[in-house]
């Protein structure tokens, strides 16, 4: 951080913030993730846990878990509630930041507002929020998202303006998910279904063994909830996944999006309910209120891409973010990508050459197996690679990064504080771009 | 042996309940945080009760025979795997807004001998004792309204959670006419301390039913923890997991053991003290609340088995009292149905919108009655009197009255802003022009009435309505010469008005149907209780009253001692002696009232004499302000020197006798009258509008019960059991 603080307020003495250095921010204060929860997921449905569950109660239990877990900050010096919903009607309606800051029991005093980015929504809940931070419009903030999916079903109320057939703007085929990922397999004729399944075996894999060394549920907040006929019950684990998916299994599924397409229900994300939220705050604010750091913002991106490939779009978005950080694909060592579909994961390891079983990508598995509530991911990836920072301080760069419908990607690039040089200056001039010149 | 096999055939005899039912769930229990064990985050296996009847929360869930058997079934299973050591806890919550409201009052009711009583009384008894000895640790989660045997199943399990935002939580069976029976005479004051088990079972239910607020019942001690209803369970789990993990001990610094001399002072001071209350509020008219004393006395040196037996026994005895019957026909069929469909209401589609409302005269009355439209309907209220000075008068006394509410934090500043502005005052009726309804609070004088409403009507426009608060005018002859004499409604409060919960509507021969559909819309909105009666002289209350009232001053005018007339009456338990209310309705007023029915009905409402004297020379009541030196109410000389009486002295049994007959008859011919619609309006009358106790079910049951309807009018008012202990079959 070379520049003065634009809000004009007197900097802490922190050191790490004093000269510039690759890993740098933009410009303004050092925003840190303080922490993060979610709610478990669950299928969404009829069946599912949380059917017969209000939205903005999922978002309400993590607000208030958070407040609990972190005991020395005072609800009053919250300065935002952004929360993010892709559908935002009903109980995800109403400005849902504000609703839940309310249903929370936060003080009047504290504002909220609601974020769509579709699936991206609560990453930009928290890279709007961070940038508050850094301009010195916030100290502390609390931005997050949820999707009940059961509730809202994808698309929904949506009325596409009709421009986008008449002009051929966007193919109509785009507004379905699962078709851009038949799209891409198109694309990269490398990326076949075995290589989709097998990603997404390992998937169910990895989540399992995170699961079973306790990687997970130190994040969950558990959700209690009622059903008709059934009485009340504790929900502590996710319900999406399906620990020991074989091959076999996978390729026994239909290819709903094409007759003897690729992708399947096994080899991408399910459709989920559940929420999220993160605390964010500035580095100086974290200091005096005693606030834990788990993760530095180093820098982030938004990309757009082809809507009818939108799988593609981390890509465009962490070259962006690299570049804002003054970081190479190589200075990265733990990626938490989200995986809307397996191809997506794919193609962004084959443009940047990195192997399809690399053990910095997604460690604890991704959303193939544990879920994807559209609008609350963004955190889950960030609640996941902050713990893996914790236990792996060998690595000093972190990445989060996801597809977003109608063609976009998002990036977000971290630093953690237990390495060794956290907070030094010294330029890490290894920077490989060239590495990522592989695809 | 299980209580399904034991009581079947207490629950074959309700085939149509409503059953609450006991839903379990398995929970692991979050381990305590940093003590996970590499992710095995689970404490052990937790059984969670779910008690709900699958309806929404307009229809509370409660305890009948059928549920009861349900629940002890699934406790009894879930005691055979506490047993094989499959779970570690069990914890009983309800759907939302409810643990459970408490027993089934219409299947108690209808339970018609004493031993399908003791049978209800023993099958609670056995379920709950297995909630009580498990095998594990047993936890209620207080997640709303919790009544009677439904804190008692909080009381029986080993710990208590309560949300902040629970209410409704008590033991009101003091109140209904029964005893906390299920244990909770019991375990409350061990739990909480004698005193303040008193206070729960005793002043709370005496003193209109009161009921504690989940801050309130974790103040006591009744709960070992509190959390906020946003996530109530979860933190309740997490919290029972503690307490199972011995990370937390619960503290009880209310408990006591009774076996300790200090305690077993306390104890008996607090039942002395409960029995004082008791007398006072009732007069021991009611056997139930000496009977929660009684057990409670008697329970202290007693193991919870011979304890439990008392309990059984006590109900048992209890539920076929007429007067457990009585309340429950008062509290449930009147109170809480009757009212929501007042007899008579014409469709409520016919109402019209009040937005505006004037109110003539700008006294006490009337600046009362401005006060409750502005805060209640929260629209603009114009009071008019003939000059500035007492317009002022009485804009300024609804001011300070906001300004009381404003400083006890009953109302919001902005409130009551909002409320001072909406109450003007004029010295012109023109201030009535765009009124939709206008009031009258004037001198209670025929003429002077008349008078007004016709110069309102001069102003107001054709829709608008007039309404009287008379008490006792003919509201038939207040119209007569009217323009339009079916917008006139009667519309009779009771004093004082914002706390008293009955309205009388008043119709005359031409009030019109829209006219008095709004007057029932105008009453919901002010949150009273209305009642259709028949344009009759003093309508229902006050002609009641002042039968009473007539009856017990002339046996004093005869020569029967003041203190046995004026307490003449005690068995009834009313809430105040004859002589006591009249100085509080003020001997001028009740007496103008007794004048108009001498007027209408002749003896019946003789006019004292007496009494006159006492309002000629300024009397205000016939005891003097404070008691005497003895202790006891007497009468000044100074009044005595203006009363002269007969010779023909009652002794307190023969003027009782004498009253009740006279109200047996008095409401005999009301209903020949046509007044109202059956003898539960006059009942509802008394309980809403005179606070006569629901014990009597009003006034009708009690008659009834004292054979004074069979004596007068050679029939009851009531078939029995409506009211009263069944007939044995």
């Amino acid at each position: 951080m070379s520049q003065a603080p634009i809000s004009g307020e007197p900097h802490s003495e922190e050191p790490r913030s004093e000269e510039p250095r690759s890993g740098r921010s933009g410009t303004g204060r050092d925003v840190v993730f303080v922490d993060g929860v979610r709610t478990p997921f669950g299928r969404a449905g009829e069946k599912g846990i949380y059917a017969g569950t209000r939205a903005d109660d999922l978002v309400v239990k993590c607000i208030r878990e958070l407040m609990r877990r972190n005991p020395s900050l005072p609800a009053d010096r919250i300065d935002e509630v952004a929360v993010a919903a892709t559908t935002q009607t009903g109980d995800q309606g109403l400005t849902i930041g504000r609703t839940a800051a309310l249903l929370a029991g936060l003080p009047r005093t504290v504002p909220g507002f609601a974020v769509d980015r579709m699936c991206a929504g609560a990453m930009t809940a928290v890279t709007t929020t961070a940038s508050g931070i850094a301009f010195g419009a916030y100290d502390v903030v609390i931005a997050g998202g949820v999707e009940h999916m059961g509730n809202h079903p994808m698309g929904e109320g949506a009325d596409p303006n009709p421009r986008f057939m008449s002009e051929r703007l966007v193919d109509p085929a785009a507004l379905n998910m699962g078709n851009t990922a038949e799209n891409l397999h198109d694309r990269f004729p490398a990326i076949t279904k075995d290589r989709a399944d097998a990603y997404a075996v390992a998937s169910q894999d990895k989540l399992a063994a995170a699961y079973d060394n306790g990687r997970i549920q130190p994040d969950l907040v558990p959700v209690a909830t009622i059903k008709p006929g059934q009485g009340w019950t504790l929900n502590t684990m996710d319900e999406p996944p399906r620990p020991g998916t074989s091959l076999e299994d996978l390729a026994a599924l239909r290819t709903p999006f094409r007759p003897h397409g690729r992708v399947t229900a096994g080899n991408a994300a399910g459709l989920n309910d559940g929420a999220t939220a993160a605390l964010l705050a500035s580095a100086d604010a974290a200091a005096e209120l005693g606030l834990p750091v788990k993760m530095r913002l180093v820098s982030y991106a938004f990309a757009g891409v082809e809507p009818e490939v939108m799988g593609i779009g981390p890509v465009p978005a962490t070259e962006k973010a690299l570049k804002n950080a003054g970081l190479g694909i190589g200075d990265i060592g733990l990626f938490e990508i989200n995986e809307a579909f397996a191809v997506q994961v794919l193609s962004f390891l084959d443009h940047f050459g990195i192997a399809d079983d690399d053990p910095r990508v997604n460690r604890y598995g991704g959303a193939i197996a544990v879920g994807h509530p559209l609008a609350s991911s963004g955190v889950r990836l960030m609640n996941q690679l902050a713990r893996q920072f914790e236990e792996d301080p060998s690595v000093r760069y972190g990445m989060t990064t996801m597809c977003v419908g109608l063609g976009m990607g998002a990036t977000v690039i971290w630093e953690n504080p237990h390495h060794g040089a956290y907070g030094s200056a010294e330029a890490e001039t290894a920077t490989t771009e060239t590495e990522g010149a592989a695809a | 042996m299980s209580v399904a096999a034991d009581f079947r055939k207490l629950a074959d005899l309700f085939p149509d309940e409503t059953v609450t039912h006991s839903y379990v769930r398995d929970i692991e229990l979050p381990a305590a945080r940093g003590k996970t064990n590499a992710g095995k985050s689970s404490a052990g296996t937790f059984a969670l009760i779910t008690l709900d009847n699958g309806l929404d929360h307009t229809k509370p869930t409660t305890l009948g025979p059928n549920t009861l058997v349900e629940l002890g079934t699934v406790l009894e299973g879930l005691r055979d795997r506490a047993a094989r050591g499959e779970i570690v806890g069990v914890g009983v919550t309800g759907k939302p807004y409810f643990l459970v409201a408490g027993a089934d009052l219409s299947a108690v009711k209808s339970l018609n001998n004493r031993d399908h009583g003791l049978w209800m009384a023993r099958l609670g008894h056995e379920v709950y004792a297995t909630l009580a000895n498990l095998g594990v640790p047993s936890f209620a989660f207080i997640n709303g309204v919790s009544l009677g045997g439904g804190l008692e199943i909080a009381l029986q399990s080993t710990y208590r959670t309560v949300s902040t935002g629970a209410g409704s939580l008590a033991l009101p069976e003091a109140f209904i006419g029964l005893v906390p029976g299920w244990g909770g005479v019991y375990i409350l004051p061990r739990l909480i301390g004698p005193e303040n088990a008193v206070k729960v079972m005793i002043e709370n239910p005496l003193s209109n039913n009161r009921t504690l607020t989940g801050p309130q019942a974790f103040g006591l001690g009744v709960a070992d923890a509190i959390f906020e209803p946003a996530d109530f369970l979860e933190q309740s789990l997490a919290w029972a997991a503690k307490v199972i993990s011995g990370e937390v001990v619960p503290e009880r610094p209310n408990a006591v053991d009774p076996s300790d001399p200090a305690v077993a002072g306390r104890w008996a001071a607090a039942v002395a003290g409960g029995r004082a209350f008791v007398e006072s509020k009732t007069s021991n008219a009611s056997p139930a609340p000496a009977k929660v004393l009684d057990v409670m006395e008697a329970n202290r040196a007693m193991g919870q088995a011979d304890a439990a037996a008392l309990e059984c026994e006590t109900l048992a005895g209890l539920m076929q009292t007429d007067e457990f019957r009585s309340t429950v026909y008062a509290f449930l069929d009147l109170v809480q149905k009757r009212t929501k469909r007042p007899a008579g209401a014409p469709d409520r589609k016919l109402a019209r919108p009040v937005t505006r409302i004037g109110v003539i005269g700008a006294g006490l009355m009337a600046s009362q009655l401005a006060l409750l439209f502005a805060r209640q309907l929260k629209v603009p209220v114009v009071m008019t009197d003939i000059d500035q000075a007492r317009v002022d008068k009485g804009v300024g006394y609804v001011h300070t009255e906001v300004d009381k509410l404003l400083a006890k934090n009953r109302i919001s500043a902005d409130a009551a802003n909002r409320t001072r502005a909406l109450v003007t005052g004029s010295v012109s009726w023109d201030a009535f022009a765009d009124a939709d309804f206008v009031i009258e609070a004037v001198f209670e004088e025929l003429n002077v009435k008349k008078q007004v409403f016709a110069e309102v009507e001069a102003i107001v426009s054709p829709d608008c309505i007039l309404a009287t608060n008379t008490s006792s005018l003919s509201v038939t002859a207040m119209a007569e010469d009217l323009a339009h004499p079916e917008r006139l409604v009667g519309f009779h409060f009771f004093n004082p008005v914002a706390v008293m919960p009955l309205l009388e509507i008043v119709r005359a021969p031409k009030t019109d149907d829209a006219v008095l559909a709004t007057a029932f819309e105008l009453a919901k909105g002010l949150k009273k209780s209305a009642v259709l009666v028949k344009d009759a002289p003093a309508f229902v209350v006050n002609r009641i009253l002042l039968r009473l009232m007539g009856e017990v001053t002339a046996a004093f005018d005869e020569g029967t001692p003041a203190d046995v007339a004026d307490n003449a009456l005690r068995p009834m338990g009313l809430p105040m002696t004859p002589f006591t209310l009249g100085s509080m309705v003020g001997l001028p007023v009740a007496q103008h009232v007794q004048e108009s029915l001498h007027a209408a009905f002749g003896d019946r409402f003789r006019v004292s004499q007496n009494l006159q004297k006492l309002i000629d020379n300024g009397v205000k009541s016939l005891w003097a302000p404070e008691p005497g030196p003895d202790g006891k109410p007497f009468i000044p000389a100074e009044t005595m020197a203006l009363l002269s009486f007969g010779t023909s002295p009652s002794t307190g049994d023969e003027v009782l006798r004498r009253t009740q007959d006279a109200l047996a008859e008095e409401i005999g011919l009301m209903l020949e009258e046509g007044v109202v619609a059956g003898p539960e309006d006059i009942d509802l009358c008394m309980i809403l509008g005179a606070g006569w106790p629901m014990f009597l079910g009003g006034i009708t049951p009690y008659l009834d019960r004292v054979g004074a309807s069979e004596r007068v009018n050679g029939k009851r008012f009531l078939a029995p059991g409506v009211a009263s202990a069944p007939v044995p079959a």
